[in-house]
C-alpha cells in the first residue's frame, strides 16, 4: 500500500490544555492558604479539550496544510506533532525531530540576528564549519540586511519571522511545522519560502503549514487538513476540493482560480 | 461532536458522531491512501485507519508507526545516547554562554565592568557592616582577602543558582522552536557564571597580592578547587533548572534560600576559627560546626583560601598537632590581635584531606543526580 514512508503517524490523539485560576479567587493569599490547609490542588483547573481524538498519516515529501477557523485545534496540533504538547490519549509518532516555526519572531531578542544566526545552526547540530558555509546563505534569504548586525528585539514583526524561518530551514529537518510564520512576510518573501518548502520536501522532508491565507495552502500544499472544534472534518489530497468545501462552509467567497492551476 | 459544519458540498458529512459510520473523506482522495480522516468506512483503504467504534483497520496505527521505526515525538531519548547529543552541542553551549555573556551589559553604560564592580561594591559593604561594625574579621589575620575570597567564590555559586532557575522561561522562544537537549542551557548558564567568574578572578588576585598575601605554589590549587565548584554548580543547576520550569514559587524563594545559605557558609566570618573561639555558640554546638563546615559552598571557599592565603593554611585550627597551652593563648591573647596562628594548636572541625574529599563528593553527587533528574522531564520543557 504504501511505497512512500510514513513520517508522521498521529492516532487517536487527544490533547487538553489544564488552565489554571480560571475561577473567581484568582491568587489572592486568603484562597491559597485555605487550599493548602485542605490539601487541595491548584484552584479551578478549567479542562480545554483543544484536539479530540485525530487520525492521520503523512508521508515522505508531503506538504500538508492544516485548515480550520480560529481555535480549532490547528496549533495544538504542530504543537503536539512538534512534541511540545503531552497528548492526553493517543499518540504522535515521527521520524525524528519537528522543528517549529512560530509566529513570535525572535529566537535569543537580546542577541543579534548575526549571533542568533550561529547559535540557532549550532543549536540544530550542526558543527562549526556548516555553520560557516550556512550562514551567507540564511542571512541572504532572510533579506534582513544591515539589520543582522543588531539585536533581534529591535526588528519588525516580519524582519524577526523571516530571520527564523531561514535559520530553521537552513538544515534539512525531518519534519517542519510552518504556523503562520510566512504571513507576516512580503510576496517576495513568501514565493522564496515557498521554494524552500519545495526543496525540503523533495530532501524527503515533510511539511506541515498553517495559514489563514488559503491561496498559500493551495499554492504550497499537496495534501489537506480541515480542522473543526479540534476534529477533522476533512481530509485528502483534493487540496481545492477540501478549501472549496471549507470556504462553503463558513460562508466565504468563492475561491478564483486560474482555468489551469499551476501545480509545482 | 459538533464539528459538522460540513454541510457543503454533498459528499462530506460532519464526523458523524461516535457511531464511526460518517464518511469523512474528501472524494477520492483516499485511493492513493493520502492524508486520512479520524473516523471512516471500514471498507477505505486508508492506512492506519482506525475507527472510533474499536473496529480496528488492517494495520493499527502503532504497528505501523513501529514498522517504520517511527518513535514517539515526545519521547526522551536514553541517557547515552542524551549526553552524546550534548557533546555534539558542546560549541553551542560555549557560544551561547559568550554571546548571552556580552549581551548582559550592554543596557548599562559601564558594560562588562559591572561584572567586577558589583561583587566589589559587595564586598565594601560586608566590610564596614560585619568586619568592622560587627568585628567578625576578631581573630582572622587579613580579613580584606579572606572577605574578597569569600564573597567572589559564593557569588559564583549564588549567581548559577539565581540565574539557572530562570533559564528555562527566559529560553521559551528558542526551547520551542529548534529541539536539541534541554540540559544544554543550564550548562550554558553555569559557564557565563565561569565566564564572569574568571574577570573577577584577575581583580581578585590583585586584591590578595596588594594585601600582602604571597605568590606561592599553593596558588594552582585553586583549580582543583574551582574545578570541583563548577561541576556542583552545574549539578545544582540543573536541578534548579527543572524545578525553576515548573513552578514560579521555586524563584520567588530561592533568593531568600540562597541569602540563609550566604550567612551560614562562613563568608563574611571563619566557620573553624569561630567554633574554638570561647563564648561562640558554634563552641558549643559542635554537630551545628560540623554541618556548617561540611556544606558545599563553606567547603569550596574555605579551599579556596587556603589555596590563596598562608595565614589561612597557617592558621588552620587542627593544622598542627593540639597544644592546650597555645591555643588558649589564641583564645586569650595577651593583648588583641597577637598571637593569631596559634589557632592552629586548637582542636579542628574539619582537616583539609577531608575538605578535599567532601568536596569531590559533593560535585559528582550534585552533577549526577541533577543530570538524571532534569534529564527525565526532558520532554515538558517548552510546554506551557
Amino acid at each position: 500500500m504504501a511505497e512512500a514512508k510514513p513520517m508522521v503517524v498521529v492516532d487517536d490523539l487527544h490533547v487538553v490544555y489544564r488552565v489554571y485560576g480560571g475561577g473567581g479567587d484568582r491568587g489572592t493569599a486568603a484562597t491559597a492558604l485555605l487550599r493548602m490547609m485542605r490539601k487541595q490542588k491548584r484552584p479551578s483547573i478549567r479542562e480545554v479539550h483543544a484536539i479530540r481524538g485525530i487520525s492521520f498519516v503523512a508521508y515522505r515529501g508531503d506538504a500538508v496544510g492544516v485548515i480550520g477557523r480560529n481555535g480549532s485545534g490547528k496549533s495544538t496540533l504542530l504543537r503536539a506533532i512538534a512534541g511540545l504538547l503531552p497528548a492526553e490519549h493517543g499518540a504522535v509518532y515521527t521520524d525524528g525531530h519537528g522543528a517549529l516555526l512560530g509566529v513570535n519572531a525572535a529566537l535569543l531578542e537580546d542577541l543579534t540576528g548575526d549571533k542568533n544566526v550561529v547559535l540557532g545552526c549550532l543549536a540544530m547540530g550542526m558543527n562549526r564549519q556548516e555553520v560557516k558555509e550556512s550562514y551567507p546563505h540564511i542571512v541572504e534569504f532572510s533579506g534582513v540586511g544591515d539589520f543582522i548586525n543588531l539585536p533581534m528585539k529591535t526588528y519588525s514583526s516580519g524582519m524577526g519571522s523571516r530571520l527564523r524561518f531561514a535559520i530553521a530551514s537552513a538544515k534539512s529537518h525531518d519534519i517542519l511545522l510552518v504556523d503562520e510564520a510566512l504571513a507576516t512576510g512580503d510576496a517576495e518573501f513568501r514565493r522564496k519560502s515557498h521554494r524552500r518548502i519545495d526543496e525540503l520536501r523533495e530532501q524527503a522532508g515533510t511539511v506541515f503549514l498553517v495559514a489563514h491565507n488559503l491561496n498559500e495552502i493551495e499554492e504550497t500544499c499537496n495534501r489537506v487538513i480541515w480542522l473543526e472544534k479540534g476534529q477533522i472534518v476533512q481530509a485528502g489530497d483534493d487540496v481545492t476540493g477540501i478549501i472549496d468545501a471549507y470556504l462553503d462552509a463558513v460562508g466565504g467567497e468563492p475561491m478564483v482560480r486560474e482555468p489551469a492551476h499551476p501545480r509545482p | 461532536m459538533s464539528g459538522s459544519r460540513a454541510g457543503g458540498s454533498g459528499q462530506l458529512s460532519g464526523p458523524g458522531g461516535l457511531s464511526g459510520r460518517g464518511r469523512l473523506s474528501a472524494p477520492g482522495s483516499l485511493a492513493d491512501s493520502s492524508v486520512v480522516v479520524g473516523v471512516g468506512d471500514r471498507d477505505t483503504t486508508a492506512v492506519g485507519l482506525r475507527e472510533l467504534n474499536g473496529l480496528l483497520p488492517d494495520e493499527p496505527l502503532p504497528e505501523l508507526a513501529k514498522r517504520y521505526g517511527l518513535k514517539p515525538s515526545a519521547a526522551r531519548p536514553p541517557l547515552g545516547e542524551y549526553i552524546k547529543r550534548l557533546w555534539r552541542r558542546r560549541y553551542f553551549i560555549s557560544g551561547f554562554a559568550t554571546a548571552r555573556n556580552v549581551a548582559m551589559y550592554t543596557d548599562s553604560r559601564l558594560g562588562q565592568v559591572w561584572q567586577i564592580l558589583t561583587p566589589l561594591l559587595n564586598v565594601a559593604v560586608y566590610y564596614l557592616i560585619f568586619g568592622e561594625i560587627l568585628n567578625t574579621k576578631r581573630g582572622v589575620d587579613n580579613f580584606v582577602s579572606f572577605l574578597v575570597i569569600g564573597v567572589f567564590v559564593f557569588n559564583f555559586t549564588q549567581r548559577s543558582f539565581l540565574t539557572s532557575s530562570r533559564v528555562m522561561f527566559d529560553s521559551l522562544p528558542l526551547i520551542r522552536a529548534l529541539y536539541f537537549p534541554r540540559a544544554c542551557l543550564p550548562l550554558g548558564y553555569v559557564l557565563i557564571e565561569l565566564q564572569q567568574l574568571a574577570i573577577a578572578f584577575v581583580v581578585l588576585f590583585a586584591i590578595v597580592l596588594a594585601s600582602g598575601e604571597p605568590l606561592t605554589w599553593y596558588w594552582l590549587l585553586l583549580i582543583p578547587v574551582l574545578i570541583l565548584q563548577t561541576l556542583f554548580n552545574a549539578g545544582a543547576s540543573f536541578i534548579l533548572a527543572r524545578f525553576g520550569a515548573g513552578l514560579d514559587d521555586v524563584s520567588q524563594l530561592l533568593p531568600f534560600i540562597v541569602r540563609t545559605w550566604f550567612y551560614v557558609s562562613g563568608v563574611i566570618f571563619s566557620i573553624p576559627l569561630y567554633a574554638v573561639q570561647a563564648h561562640s555558640s558554634l563552641a558549643s554546638h559542635p554537630l551545628l560546626a560540623k554541618v556548617l563546615q561540611y556544606n558545599p559552598a563553606a567547603i569550596y571557599i574555605t579551599l579556596a583560601r587556603n589555596a590563596l592565603m598562608a595565614s589561612q593554611r597557617l592558621s588552620t585550627p587542627g593544622s598542627k598537632p593540639y597544644n592546650q597551652a597555645l591555643c588558649n593563648l589564641f583564645k586569650n591573647p595577651p593583648k588583641p590581635g597577637a598571637n593569631l596562628l596559634d589557632s592552629a594548636y586548637c582542636h579542628g572541625i574539619a582537616s583539609t584531606g577531608h575538605l578535599w574529599l567532601m568536596g569531590a563528593v559533593w560535585a559528582i553527587v550534585a552533577l549526577v543526580v541533577g543530570f538524571v533528574f532534569f534529564w527525565r522531564a526532558e520532554v515538558r520543557y517548552g510546554r506551557g
